[in-house]
């Protein structure tokens, strides 16, 4: 189908973007995992006490996984304004290629990338201690969540890149989602909270995320936040494709803007 | 398609923004095959129109063709027929000269997008620098993988806007060249520019857009016929001659003096001409010297404009 050919090759071009610059990769990854070592090794010893029975490192990875994703997606902003910048997607829009397959691709490469920079950063947790209790079954749900909710936030990123004037500002959305991470159960529980704060904590969209995927890991089993975490995701998903597209088929080409 | 079907027909468009006309009411139409530009100064409208004809915006009424599809109602079908050279290099920096060729042909689902980037880098002169990134890019250099780039899939209508605004001489001559070979290939071409002179000498039609409407249309010569074409200046080496002259000439032509030539306003056909320098002779006077102005499409513009002025005082008066 042409629709899905044209998204494949838009997904390869954006995957070459995301390969040739291996500075951004390195951002991505790299400031998560010194999150990670920050709060495992600097406030882990005091914050480590109020996690219970769970390892601290293992309470605080799902929460930096969400973190990787959310600075990656600020790049796919920043890469889809900056096409927008030089006009390239004005050419594409002139061209006999479906609205959908120019953002879809650089979505679904986007997508890719995060799952890897996860990956890596998954990885440095496991050497410093990070142990899932989790089966089979419990990681396949685990990745499940974690596809929806990078595909959910990149549709996002995708709206907020077109939306933006300017390629600094096409990412800034992103510290709003980093803010969110950090008022939440991500690195402390809730509890310690003052009240406002806790019932705005308790209920973001991204606790229920976090929760849910702390779950699987540690337990095995999803909890009881599932369906309002993949309601959360698939909301966010639907809304923003939806606004992202209208946006694309709306707005003046090229830095012009007329 | 009916071979007599113009390639593009525009009827009454009218576009603005914010509540600002940029279009009032533009028609025109360019058959097939041929040059068209769209002339006049920057913020006229012509980007606007080209934005609307390349499906890129929707105009707020009238309607277009290109191509013999609505270019409201059948976008997709419009997009199968054309491309656009817009006025900045729409190149992927990222990638590679060649990759962006073969970019190209893959979107347009061409057989072999790898042969056609060859050989789009061979006639754009990027055969050196096929695959390094773009980065290092001069201007030129991208200005013509645009180009070739909107040369992939072998459009039947190519849109160039302002095609040569920022390019050297010789990037100019180049441009000029590509767009004359398209022309001869049987390539509609599309192209807007604010100078008079690459209207005169690419296109087959032209059209000047002023304040959101057409002001002016026809081939070069016949929009020059639109200012007087033979305006004649002599020059003699004495003042009496040039004041007998004005006596032997007078009331049969318009004259006017500058400095010490007169400059007559003939109709610029040979009789007029001959008749001219025979009441000289008659009178036993020489000139000098004489020069015949050739009209300019700059001219014809400044003509145009100078009269929107005067109508526009008398209307605010």
């Amino acid at each position: 189908m042409r629709v899905l050919s044209d998204m494949w090759i838009m997904t390869k071009r954006s995957l070459r973007h995301t390969t040739r610059s291996l500075d951004t990769i390195i951002t991505v990854v790299l400031t998560p995992i010194a999150m990670l070592l920050l709060f495992v090794f600097v406030f882990g010893g005091a914050l480590g006490e109020q996690t219970g029975s769970i390892e601290y490192v293992d309470f605080i990875t799902p929460g930096v996984i969400i973190m990787t994703v959310g600075s990656g997606i600020a790049y796919a902003a920043l890469r889809l304004n900056m096409d927008l910048q030089k006009g390239i997607i004005g050419r594409f829009r002139t061209m006999p290629v479906a609205p959908s397959s120019v953002l879809s691709g650089q979505a679904l490469s986007s997508t890719l990338s995060n799952l890897f920079s996860s990956v890596l950063v998954l990885v440095a947790a496991f050497i410093v201690g990070f142990r899932p209790t989790g089966g089979a079954g419990a990681w396949l749900w685990f990745v499940g969540l974690l596809v929806l909710f990078t595909l959910a936030t990149t549709w996002m990123a995708m709206f907020f890149g077109l939306m933006s004037r300017t390629a600094e500002g096409a990412g800034a959305f992103a510290y709003v989602l980093l803010l969110l991470v950090f008022i939440s159960p991500s690195f402390v529980p809730t509890d310690s909270m003052t009240p406002l704060l806790r019932g705005f904590a308790e209920n973001q969209p991204m606790t229920p995320i976090i929760e849910t995927m702390r779950s699987l890991l540690t337990e095995g089993t999803p909890g009881n936040d599932l369906w309002i975490a993949l309601a959360w995701s698939v909301g966010i998903l639907v809304v923003s494709y939806t606004l992202a597209l209208s946006v694309y088929r709306r707005r003046a080409p090229g830095p012009a803007g007329q | 398609m009916d071979p007599t079907t113009n390639t593009i027909e525009v009827r009454n468009l009218r576009k603005g923004y914010k509540g600002v006309p940029v279009l009032h009411d533009v028609s025109f139409s360019v058959e097939r095959g041929k040059v068209f530009a769209l002339l006049g100064a920057n913020g006229s409208g012509k980007t606007t129109t080209i934005n609307i004809l390349t499906t890129l915006i929707k105009a707020d009424g009238g309607m277009a063709t290109v191509a013999g599809f609505d270019v409201a109602a059948q976008p997709a079908r419009v997009r199968e027929q054309i491309t656009l050279t817009g006025q900045f290099a729409a190149v992927d920096d990222v990638l590679t000269a060649r990759e962006n060729l073969v970019l190209m042909g893959e979107l347009r689902h061409i057989p072999d997008p790898e042969r056609t980037a060859a050989e789009l880098l061979e006639k754009f002169d990027l055969n050196d620098a096929a695959d390094r990134r773009l980065l290092n890019f001069s201007g030129g250099m991208r200005r013509r993988l645009d180009i070739a780039m909107s040369l992939v899939g072998d459009a039947s209508v190519i849109f160039f806007d302002e095609p040569t605004t920022g390019l050297d001489p010789v990037g100019r001559t180049d441009m000029w060249q590509t767009i004359q070979e398209l022309a001869q290939s049987g390539t509609t071409v599309f192209l807007t520019t604010q100078y008079l002179e690459e209207a005169d000498r690419l296109a087959d039609e032209i059209a000047i857009l002023h304040g959101g409407r057409i002001v002016a249309d026809g081939p070069p010569d016949e929009l020059k016929t639109m200012v007087p074409a033979g305006v004649v200046e002599l020059e003699f080496g004495e003042q009496e001659q040039l004041a007998a002259a004005q006596r032997a000439l007078n009331g049969q032509y318009s004259l006017s003096r500058v400095d010490a030539r007169l400059v007559v306003a003939t109709t610029g056909s040979m009789a007029e001409m001959a008749d001219m320098f025979i009441r000289l002779k008659d009178a036993g006077i020489e000139p000098t010297r004489f020069t015949k102005q050739t009209t300019t499409l700059d001219d014809v513009f400044f003509k145009i404009l100078g009269e929107e002025r005067k109508d526009s005082h008398a209307s605010s008066e």
